[in-house]
């Protein structure tokens, strides 16, 4: 073959490539940052590490040019602003962000936004109208806990709601979700409502103070971090122990295993996966591939029954919460079911 | 013959020394910054940090530390974006108040003789709550006019620069030229000797106060303008920022000894050397601590070099 004949079939090559990538902007070229304005709880440790374990094998596999993450050292939005400005610099495609404040990155984005960057802000959400929002629907996750409870039990019952920090948004969503829920349902009635801050000692004392005073309780309907809390309580009380909704927390589910193997114990654990990052890093990377996508997604919720609690038990690290790192056709879900 | 620098020199040269080694040193990692939107995007965060450090200065500059700058400037930041875009007046009254109010801390202060770090420490919870009272979740918008100037499109010189040293000359004129500056730096330098002299060192500290909230309100403003909207924990990081500004643009915290220039040249300098460190792509767990070490090695140039020649 002469010098000539490459050169042509390559040509050939490029040619018949070219309306492939016009229909279809290629992506490997393109880098992504994480702008994250904390890294200090277990949470959000987990979701650095679903980060970089999915970004890594993305970039291996040549999907993406780079997928960088950034911390900024003292969660403040003055500084994640600076930060983000600072990728604008770095020559960054997309950005993808957990905001330390809704508002106050609103200049910042913009500015990215006016350079050409696509801009996925997921957890922590910004509302610059020019930035995608990954939100969690917090009120869904409180109503489908009374929806599950319908099902399992038909008949009705008193439940006892366990709230989370007073005054904070998303206690406020979870608890009006689950209002929402008993209104539907109303063989179910909130006999009895405490703050358990989302920590299980909290939890437990609130519990523990709130029991003595109740009538039987047929289920408890929590937020997470606080159904081991419950379980104890109830124990300590020498009460029977009703249906507790779980977390998704370690603990939790370590709990639920061991009264399950003891006595078939039945319930269900929601929360919000930390790889939710990696759900934000490839709908960027759908957004920079040229896809259509919906300014508002929805994250899915992490959902753990009966039937899969052993296998997401072995996936959880000690102390931890269930975690689990969404794939390329997990974000195509998201967004083909947000339209 | 020798030219010889006298220590006062160094304190003035050695702000202007570490920008240019940093800004240097942001080119070359970054060539794309060497723009005029480059710039800009460095360094507009930093005309909100430079107003805030004159506020410090002025407040330094009569031996006072102000503690409660962060949440000022929050809380003028909230005002601003709460009643500015709707009822602009009743903004400017509040704002004017707020104003007022700092002054008469600096009366306070002065008559009862209590440790200012102590009376704005106290005051800074009073302005954190009032901010949260104000903007209890985050919102609030920018008016459009103050949005058209923190990004408006200067001639040849990004506006962050072209603010910076507007900011820079005022205060050089207040502070260093008037009347008023002199007896200002006086009262920090020796009060007794400047209230023998006639001048009522009560006034001049409610003036240094007066001031240092006027300029706390303009940092406030502006940060609204180049964010759009508030948050009631917006600037909190500024107090501390504020005070290493001023010392790394030569300032000292005894003595009347400030400089306005270089307490902006040192807004500049930190907020370059964030950027600096995130573009060296230093791991956030160690990011405190070299910006920590930024600051010491400046202060330890300052140190080495005002020994030799004293």
């Amino acid at each position: 073959m002469t010098f000539k004949t490459i050169l042509l079939a390559t040509a050939a090559m490029v040619s018949a490539a070219l309306p492939l990538s016009a229909a279809h902007a290629d992506t490997s070229g393109k880098k992504i940052a994480l702008s994250n304005n904390y890294a200090g709880n277990s949470w959000r440790q987990a979701m650095l590490t679903s980060w970089d374990k999915v970004t890594k094998e993305a970039v291996a596999a040549k999907t993406v040019a780079a997928a960088d993450a950034f911390t900024t050292s003292e969660n403040q939005a003055t500084e994640q602003a600076a930060q983000i400005q600072n990728m604008i610099l770095q020559g960054y495609d997309a950005i993808v962000l957990n905001a330390a404040s809704p508002t106050a990155l609103n200049g910042a984005v913009k500015a990215a936004c006016d350079a050409g960057i696509v801009v996925v802000s997921f957890d922590g959400i910004v509302n610059e109208p020019c930035a995608w929002r990954i939100a969690v629907n917090f009120k869904e996750m409180g109503r489908s806990q009374v929806e599950y409870l319908a099902k399992r039990m038909p008949e009705g019952g008193n439940l006892l709601e366990i709230r989370g920090l007073a005054g904070v948004f998303v206690d406020d969503e979870i608890s009006a979700g689950i209002h929402e829920g008993v209104a539907k349902y109303p063989q179910f009635k909130i006999v009895g409502s405490v703050h358990g801050d989302w920590a299980q000692d909290v939890a437990q004392k609130a519990v523990a103070g709130i029991l003595p005073s109740l009538p039987d309780v047929a289920a408890v309907v929590t937020q997470g971090g606080d159904g081991y809390g419950a379980a104890q309580a109830f124990e300590a009380a020498g009460r029977k122990t009703p249906l507790i909704i779980m977390g998704n927390r370690e603990d939790e589910l370590q709990w639920w295993k061991k009264q399950k193997d003891a006595n078939g114990y039945e319930t269900m654990s929601v929360s919000i996966a930390p790889g939710v990052s990696t759900l934000a890093f490839w709908v960027a990377q759908q957004i920079l591939d040229g896809k259509e996508v919906k300014k508002d997604l929805t994250v899915p919720f992490l959902r753990i029954d009966q039937g899969n609690l052993e296998d997401n038990l072995k996936n959880t690290q000690k102390g931890g919460v269930a975690n689990v790192e969404y794939s390329q056709a997990d974000a195509e879900k998201v967004i083909a079911g947000a339209k | 013959m020798r030219f010889r620098l006298s220590p006062d020199h160094i304190r003035i040269l050695i702000p202007f020394v570490s920008l240019a080694v940093l800004l240097a040193a942001v080119f070359w990692l970054q060539p794309r910054a060497m723009s005029y939107m480059g710039l800009n995007l460095l360094l507009n965060l930093a005309v909100p940090i430079a107003l805030a450090t004159i506020a410090q200065m002025l407040v330094i500059a009569v031996n006072d530390l102000d503690l409660s700058i962060g949440t000022f400037v929050s809380f003028a930041a909230c005002v601003t974006a709460v009643y500015m875009p709707e009822q602009p007046l009743l903004g400017i009254v509040i704002l004017a108040a707020a104003i007022g109010a700092y002054a008469l801390m600096g009366l306070v202060i002065h008559l009862r003789d209590l440790p200012s770090i102590v009376v704005t420490l106290g005051m800074s919870f009073v302005w954190g709550g009032l901010a949260v009272l104000l903007l209890p979740s985050p919102g609030g918008q920018a008016p459009e006019w103050l949005r058209t100037v923190m990004t408006a499109a200067t001639p040849f010189v990004p506006m962050a620069v072209v603010a910076s040293a507007i900011i820079a000359l005022v205060a050089h004129l207040v502070v260093m030229r008037s009347t008023l500056g002199v007896a200002l730096r006086g009262v920090g330098g020796n009060a007794r000797s400047v209230s023998r002299a006639g001048w009522s060192v009560a006034r001049i500290k409610v003036a240094a106060y007066a001031l240092s909230g006027l300029f706390s309100v303009l940092s406030g403003m502006a940060l609204v303008g180049l964010t759009t909207s508030a948050d009631a924990n917006i600037a909190l990081r500024y107090t501390l920022l504020s005070i290493a500004g001023v010392i790394l643009g030569g300032g000292e915290f005894t003595g009347g000894r400030v400089s306005p220039v270089g307490a902006v040249v040192g807004a500049l300098t930190l907020t370059l050397a964030g950027s600096f460190l995130s573009f060296l792509r230093i791991s956030p767990d160690w990011q405190i601590g070299a910006q920590g070490a930024v600051l010491i090695v400046v202060l330890g140039l300052r140190l080495i070099f005002s020994r030799r020649e004293a």
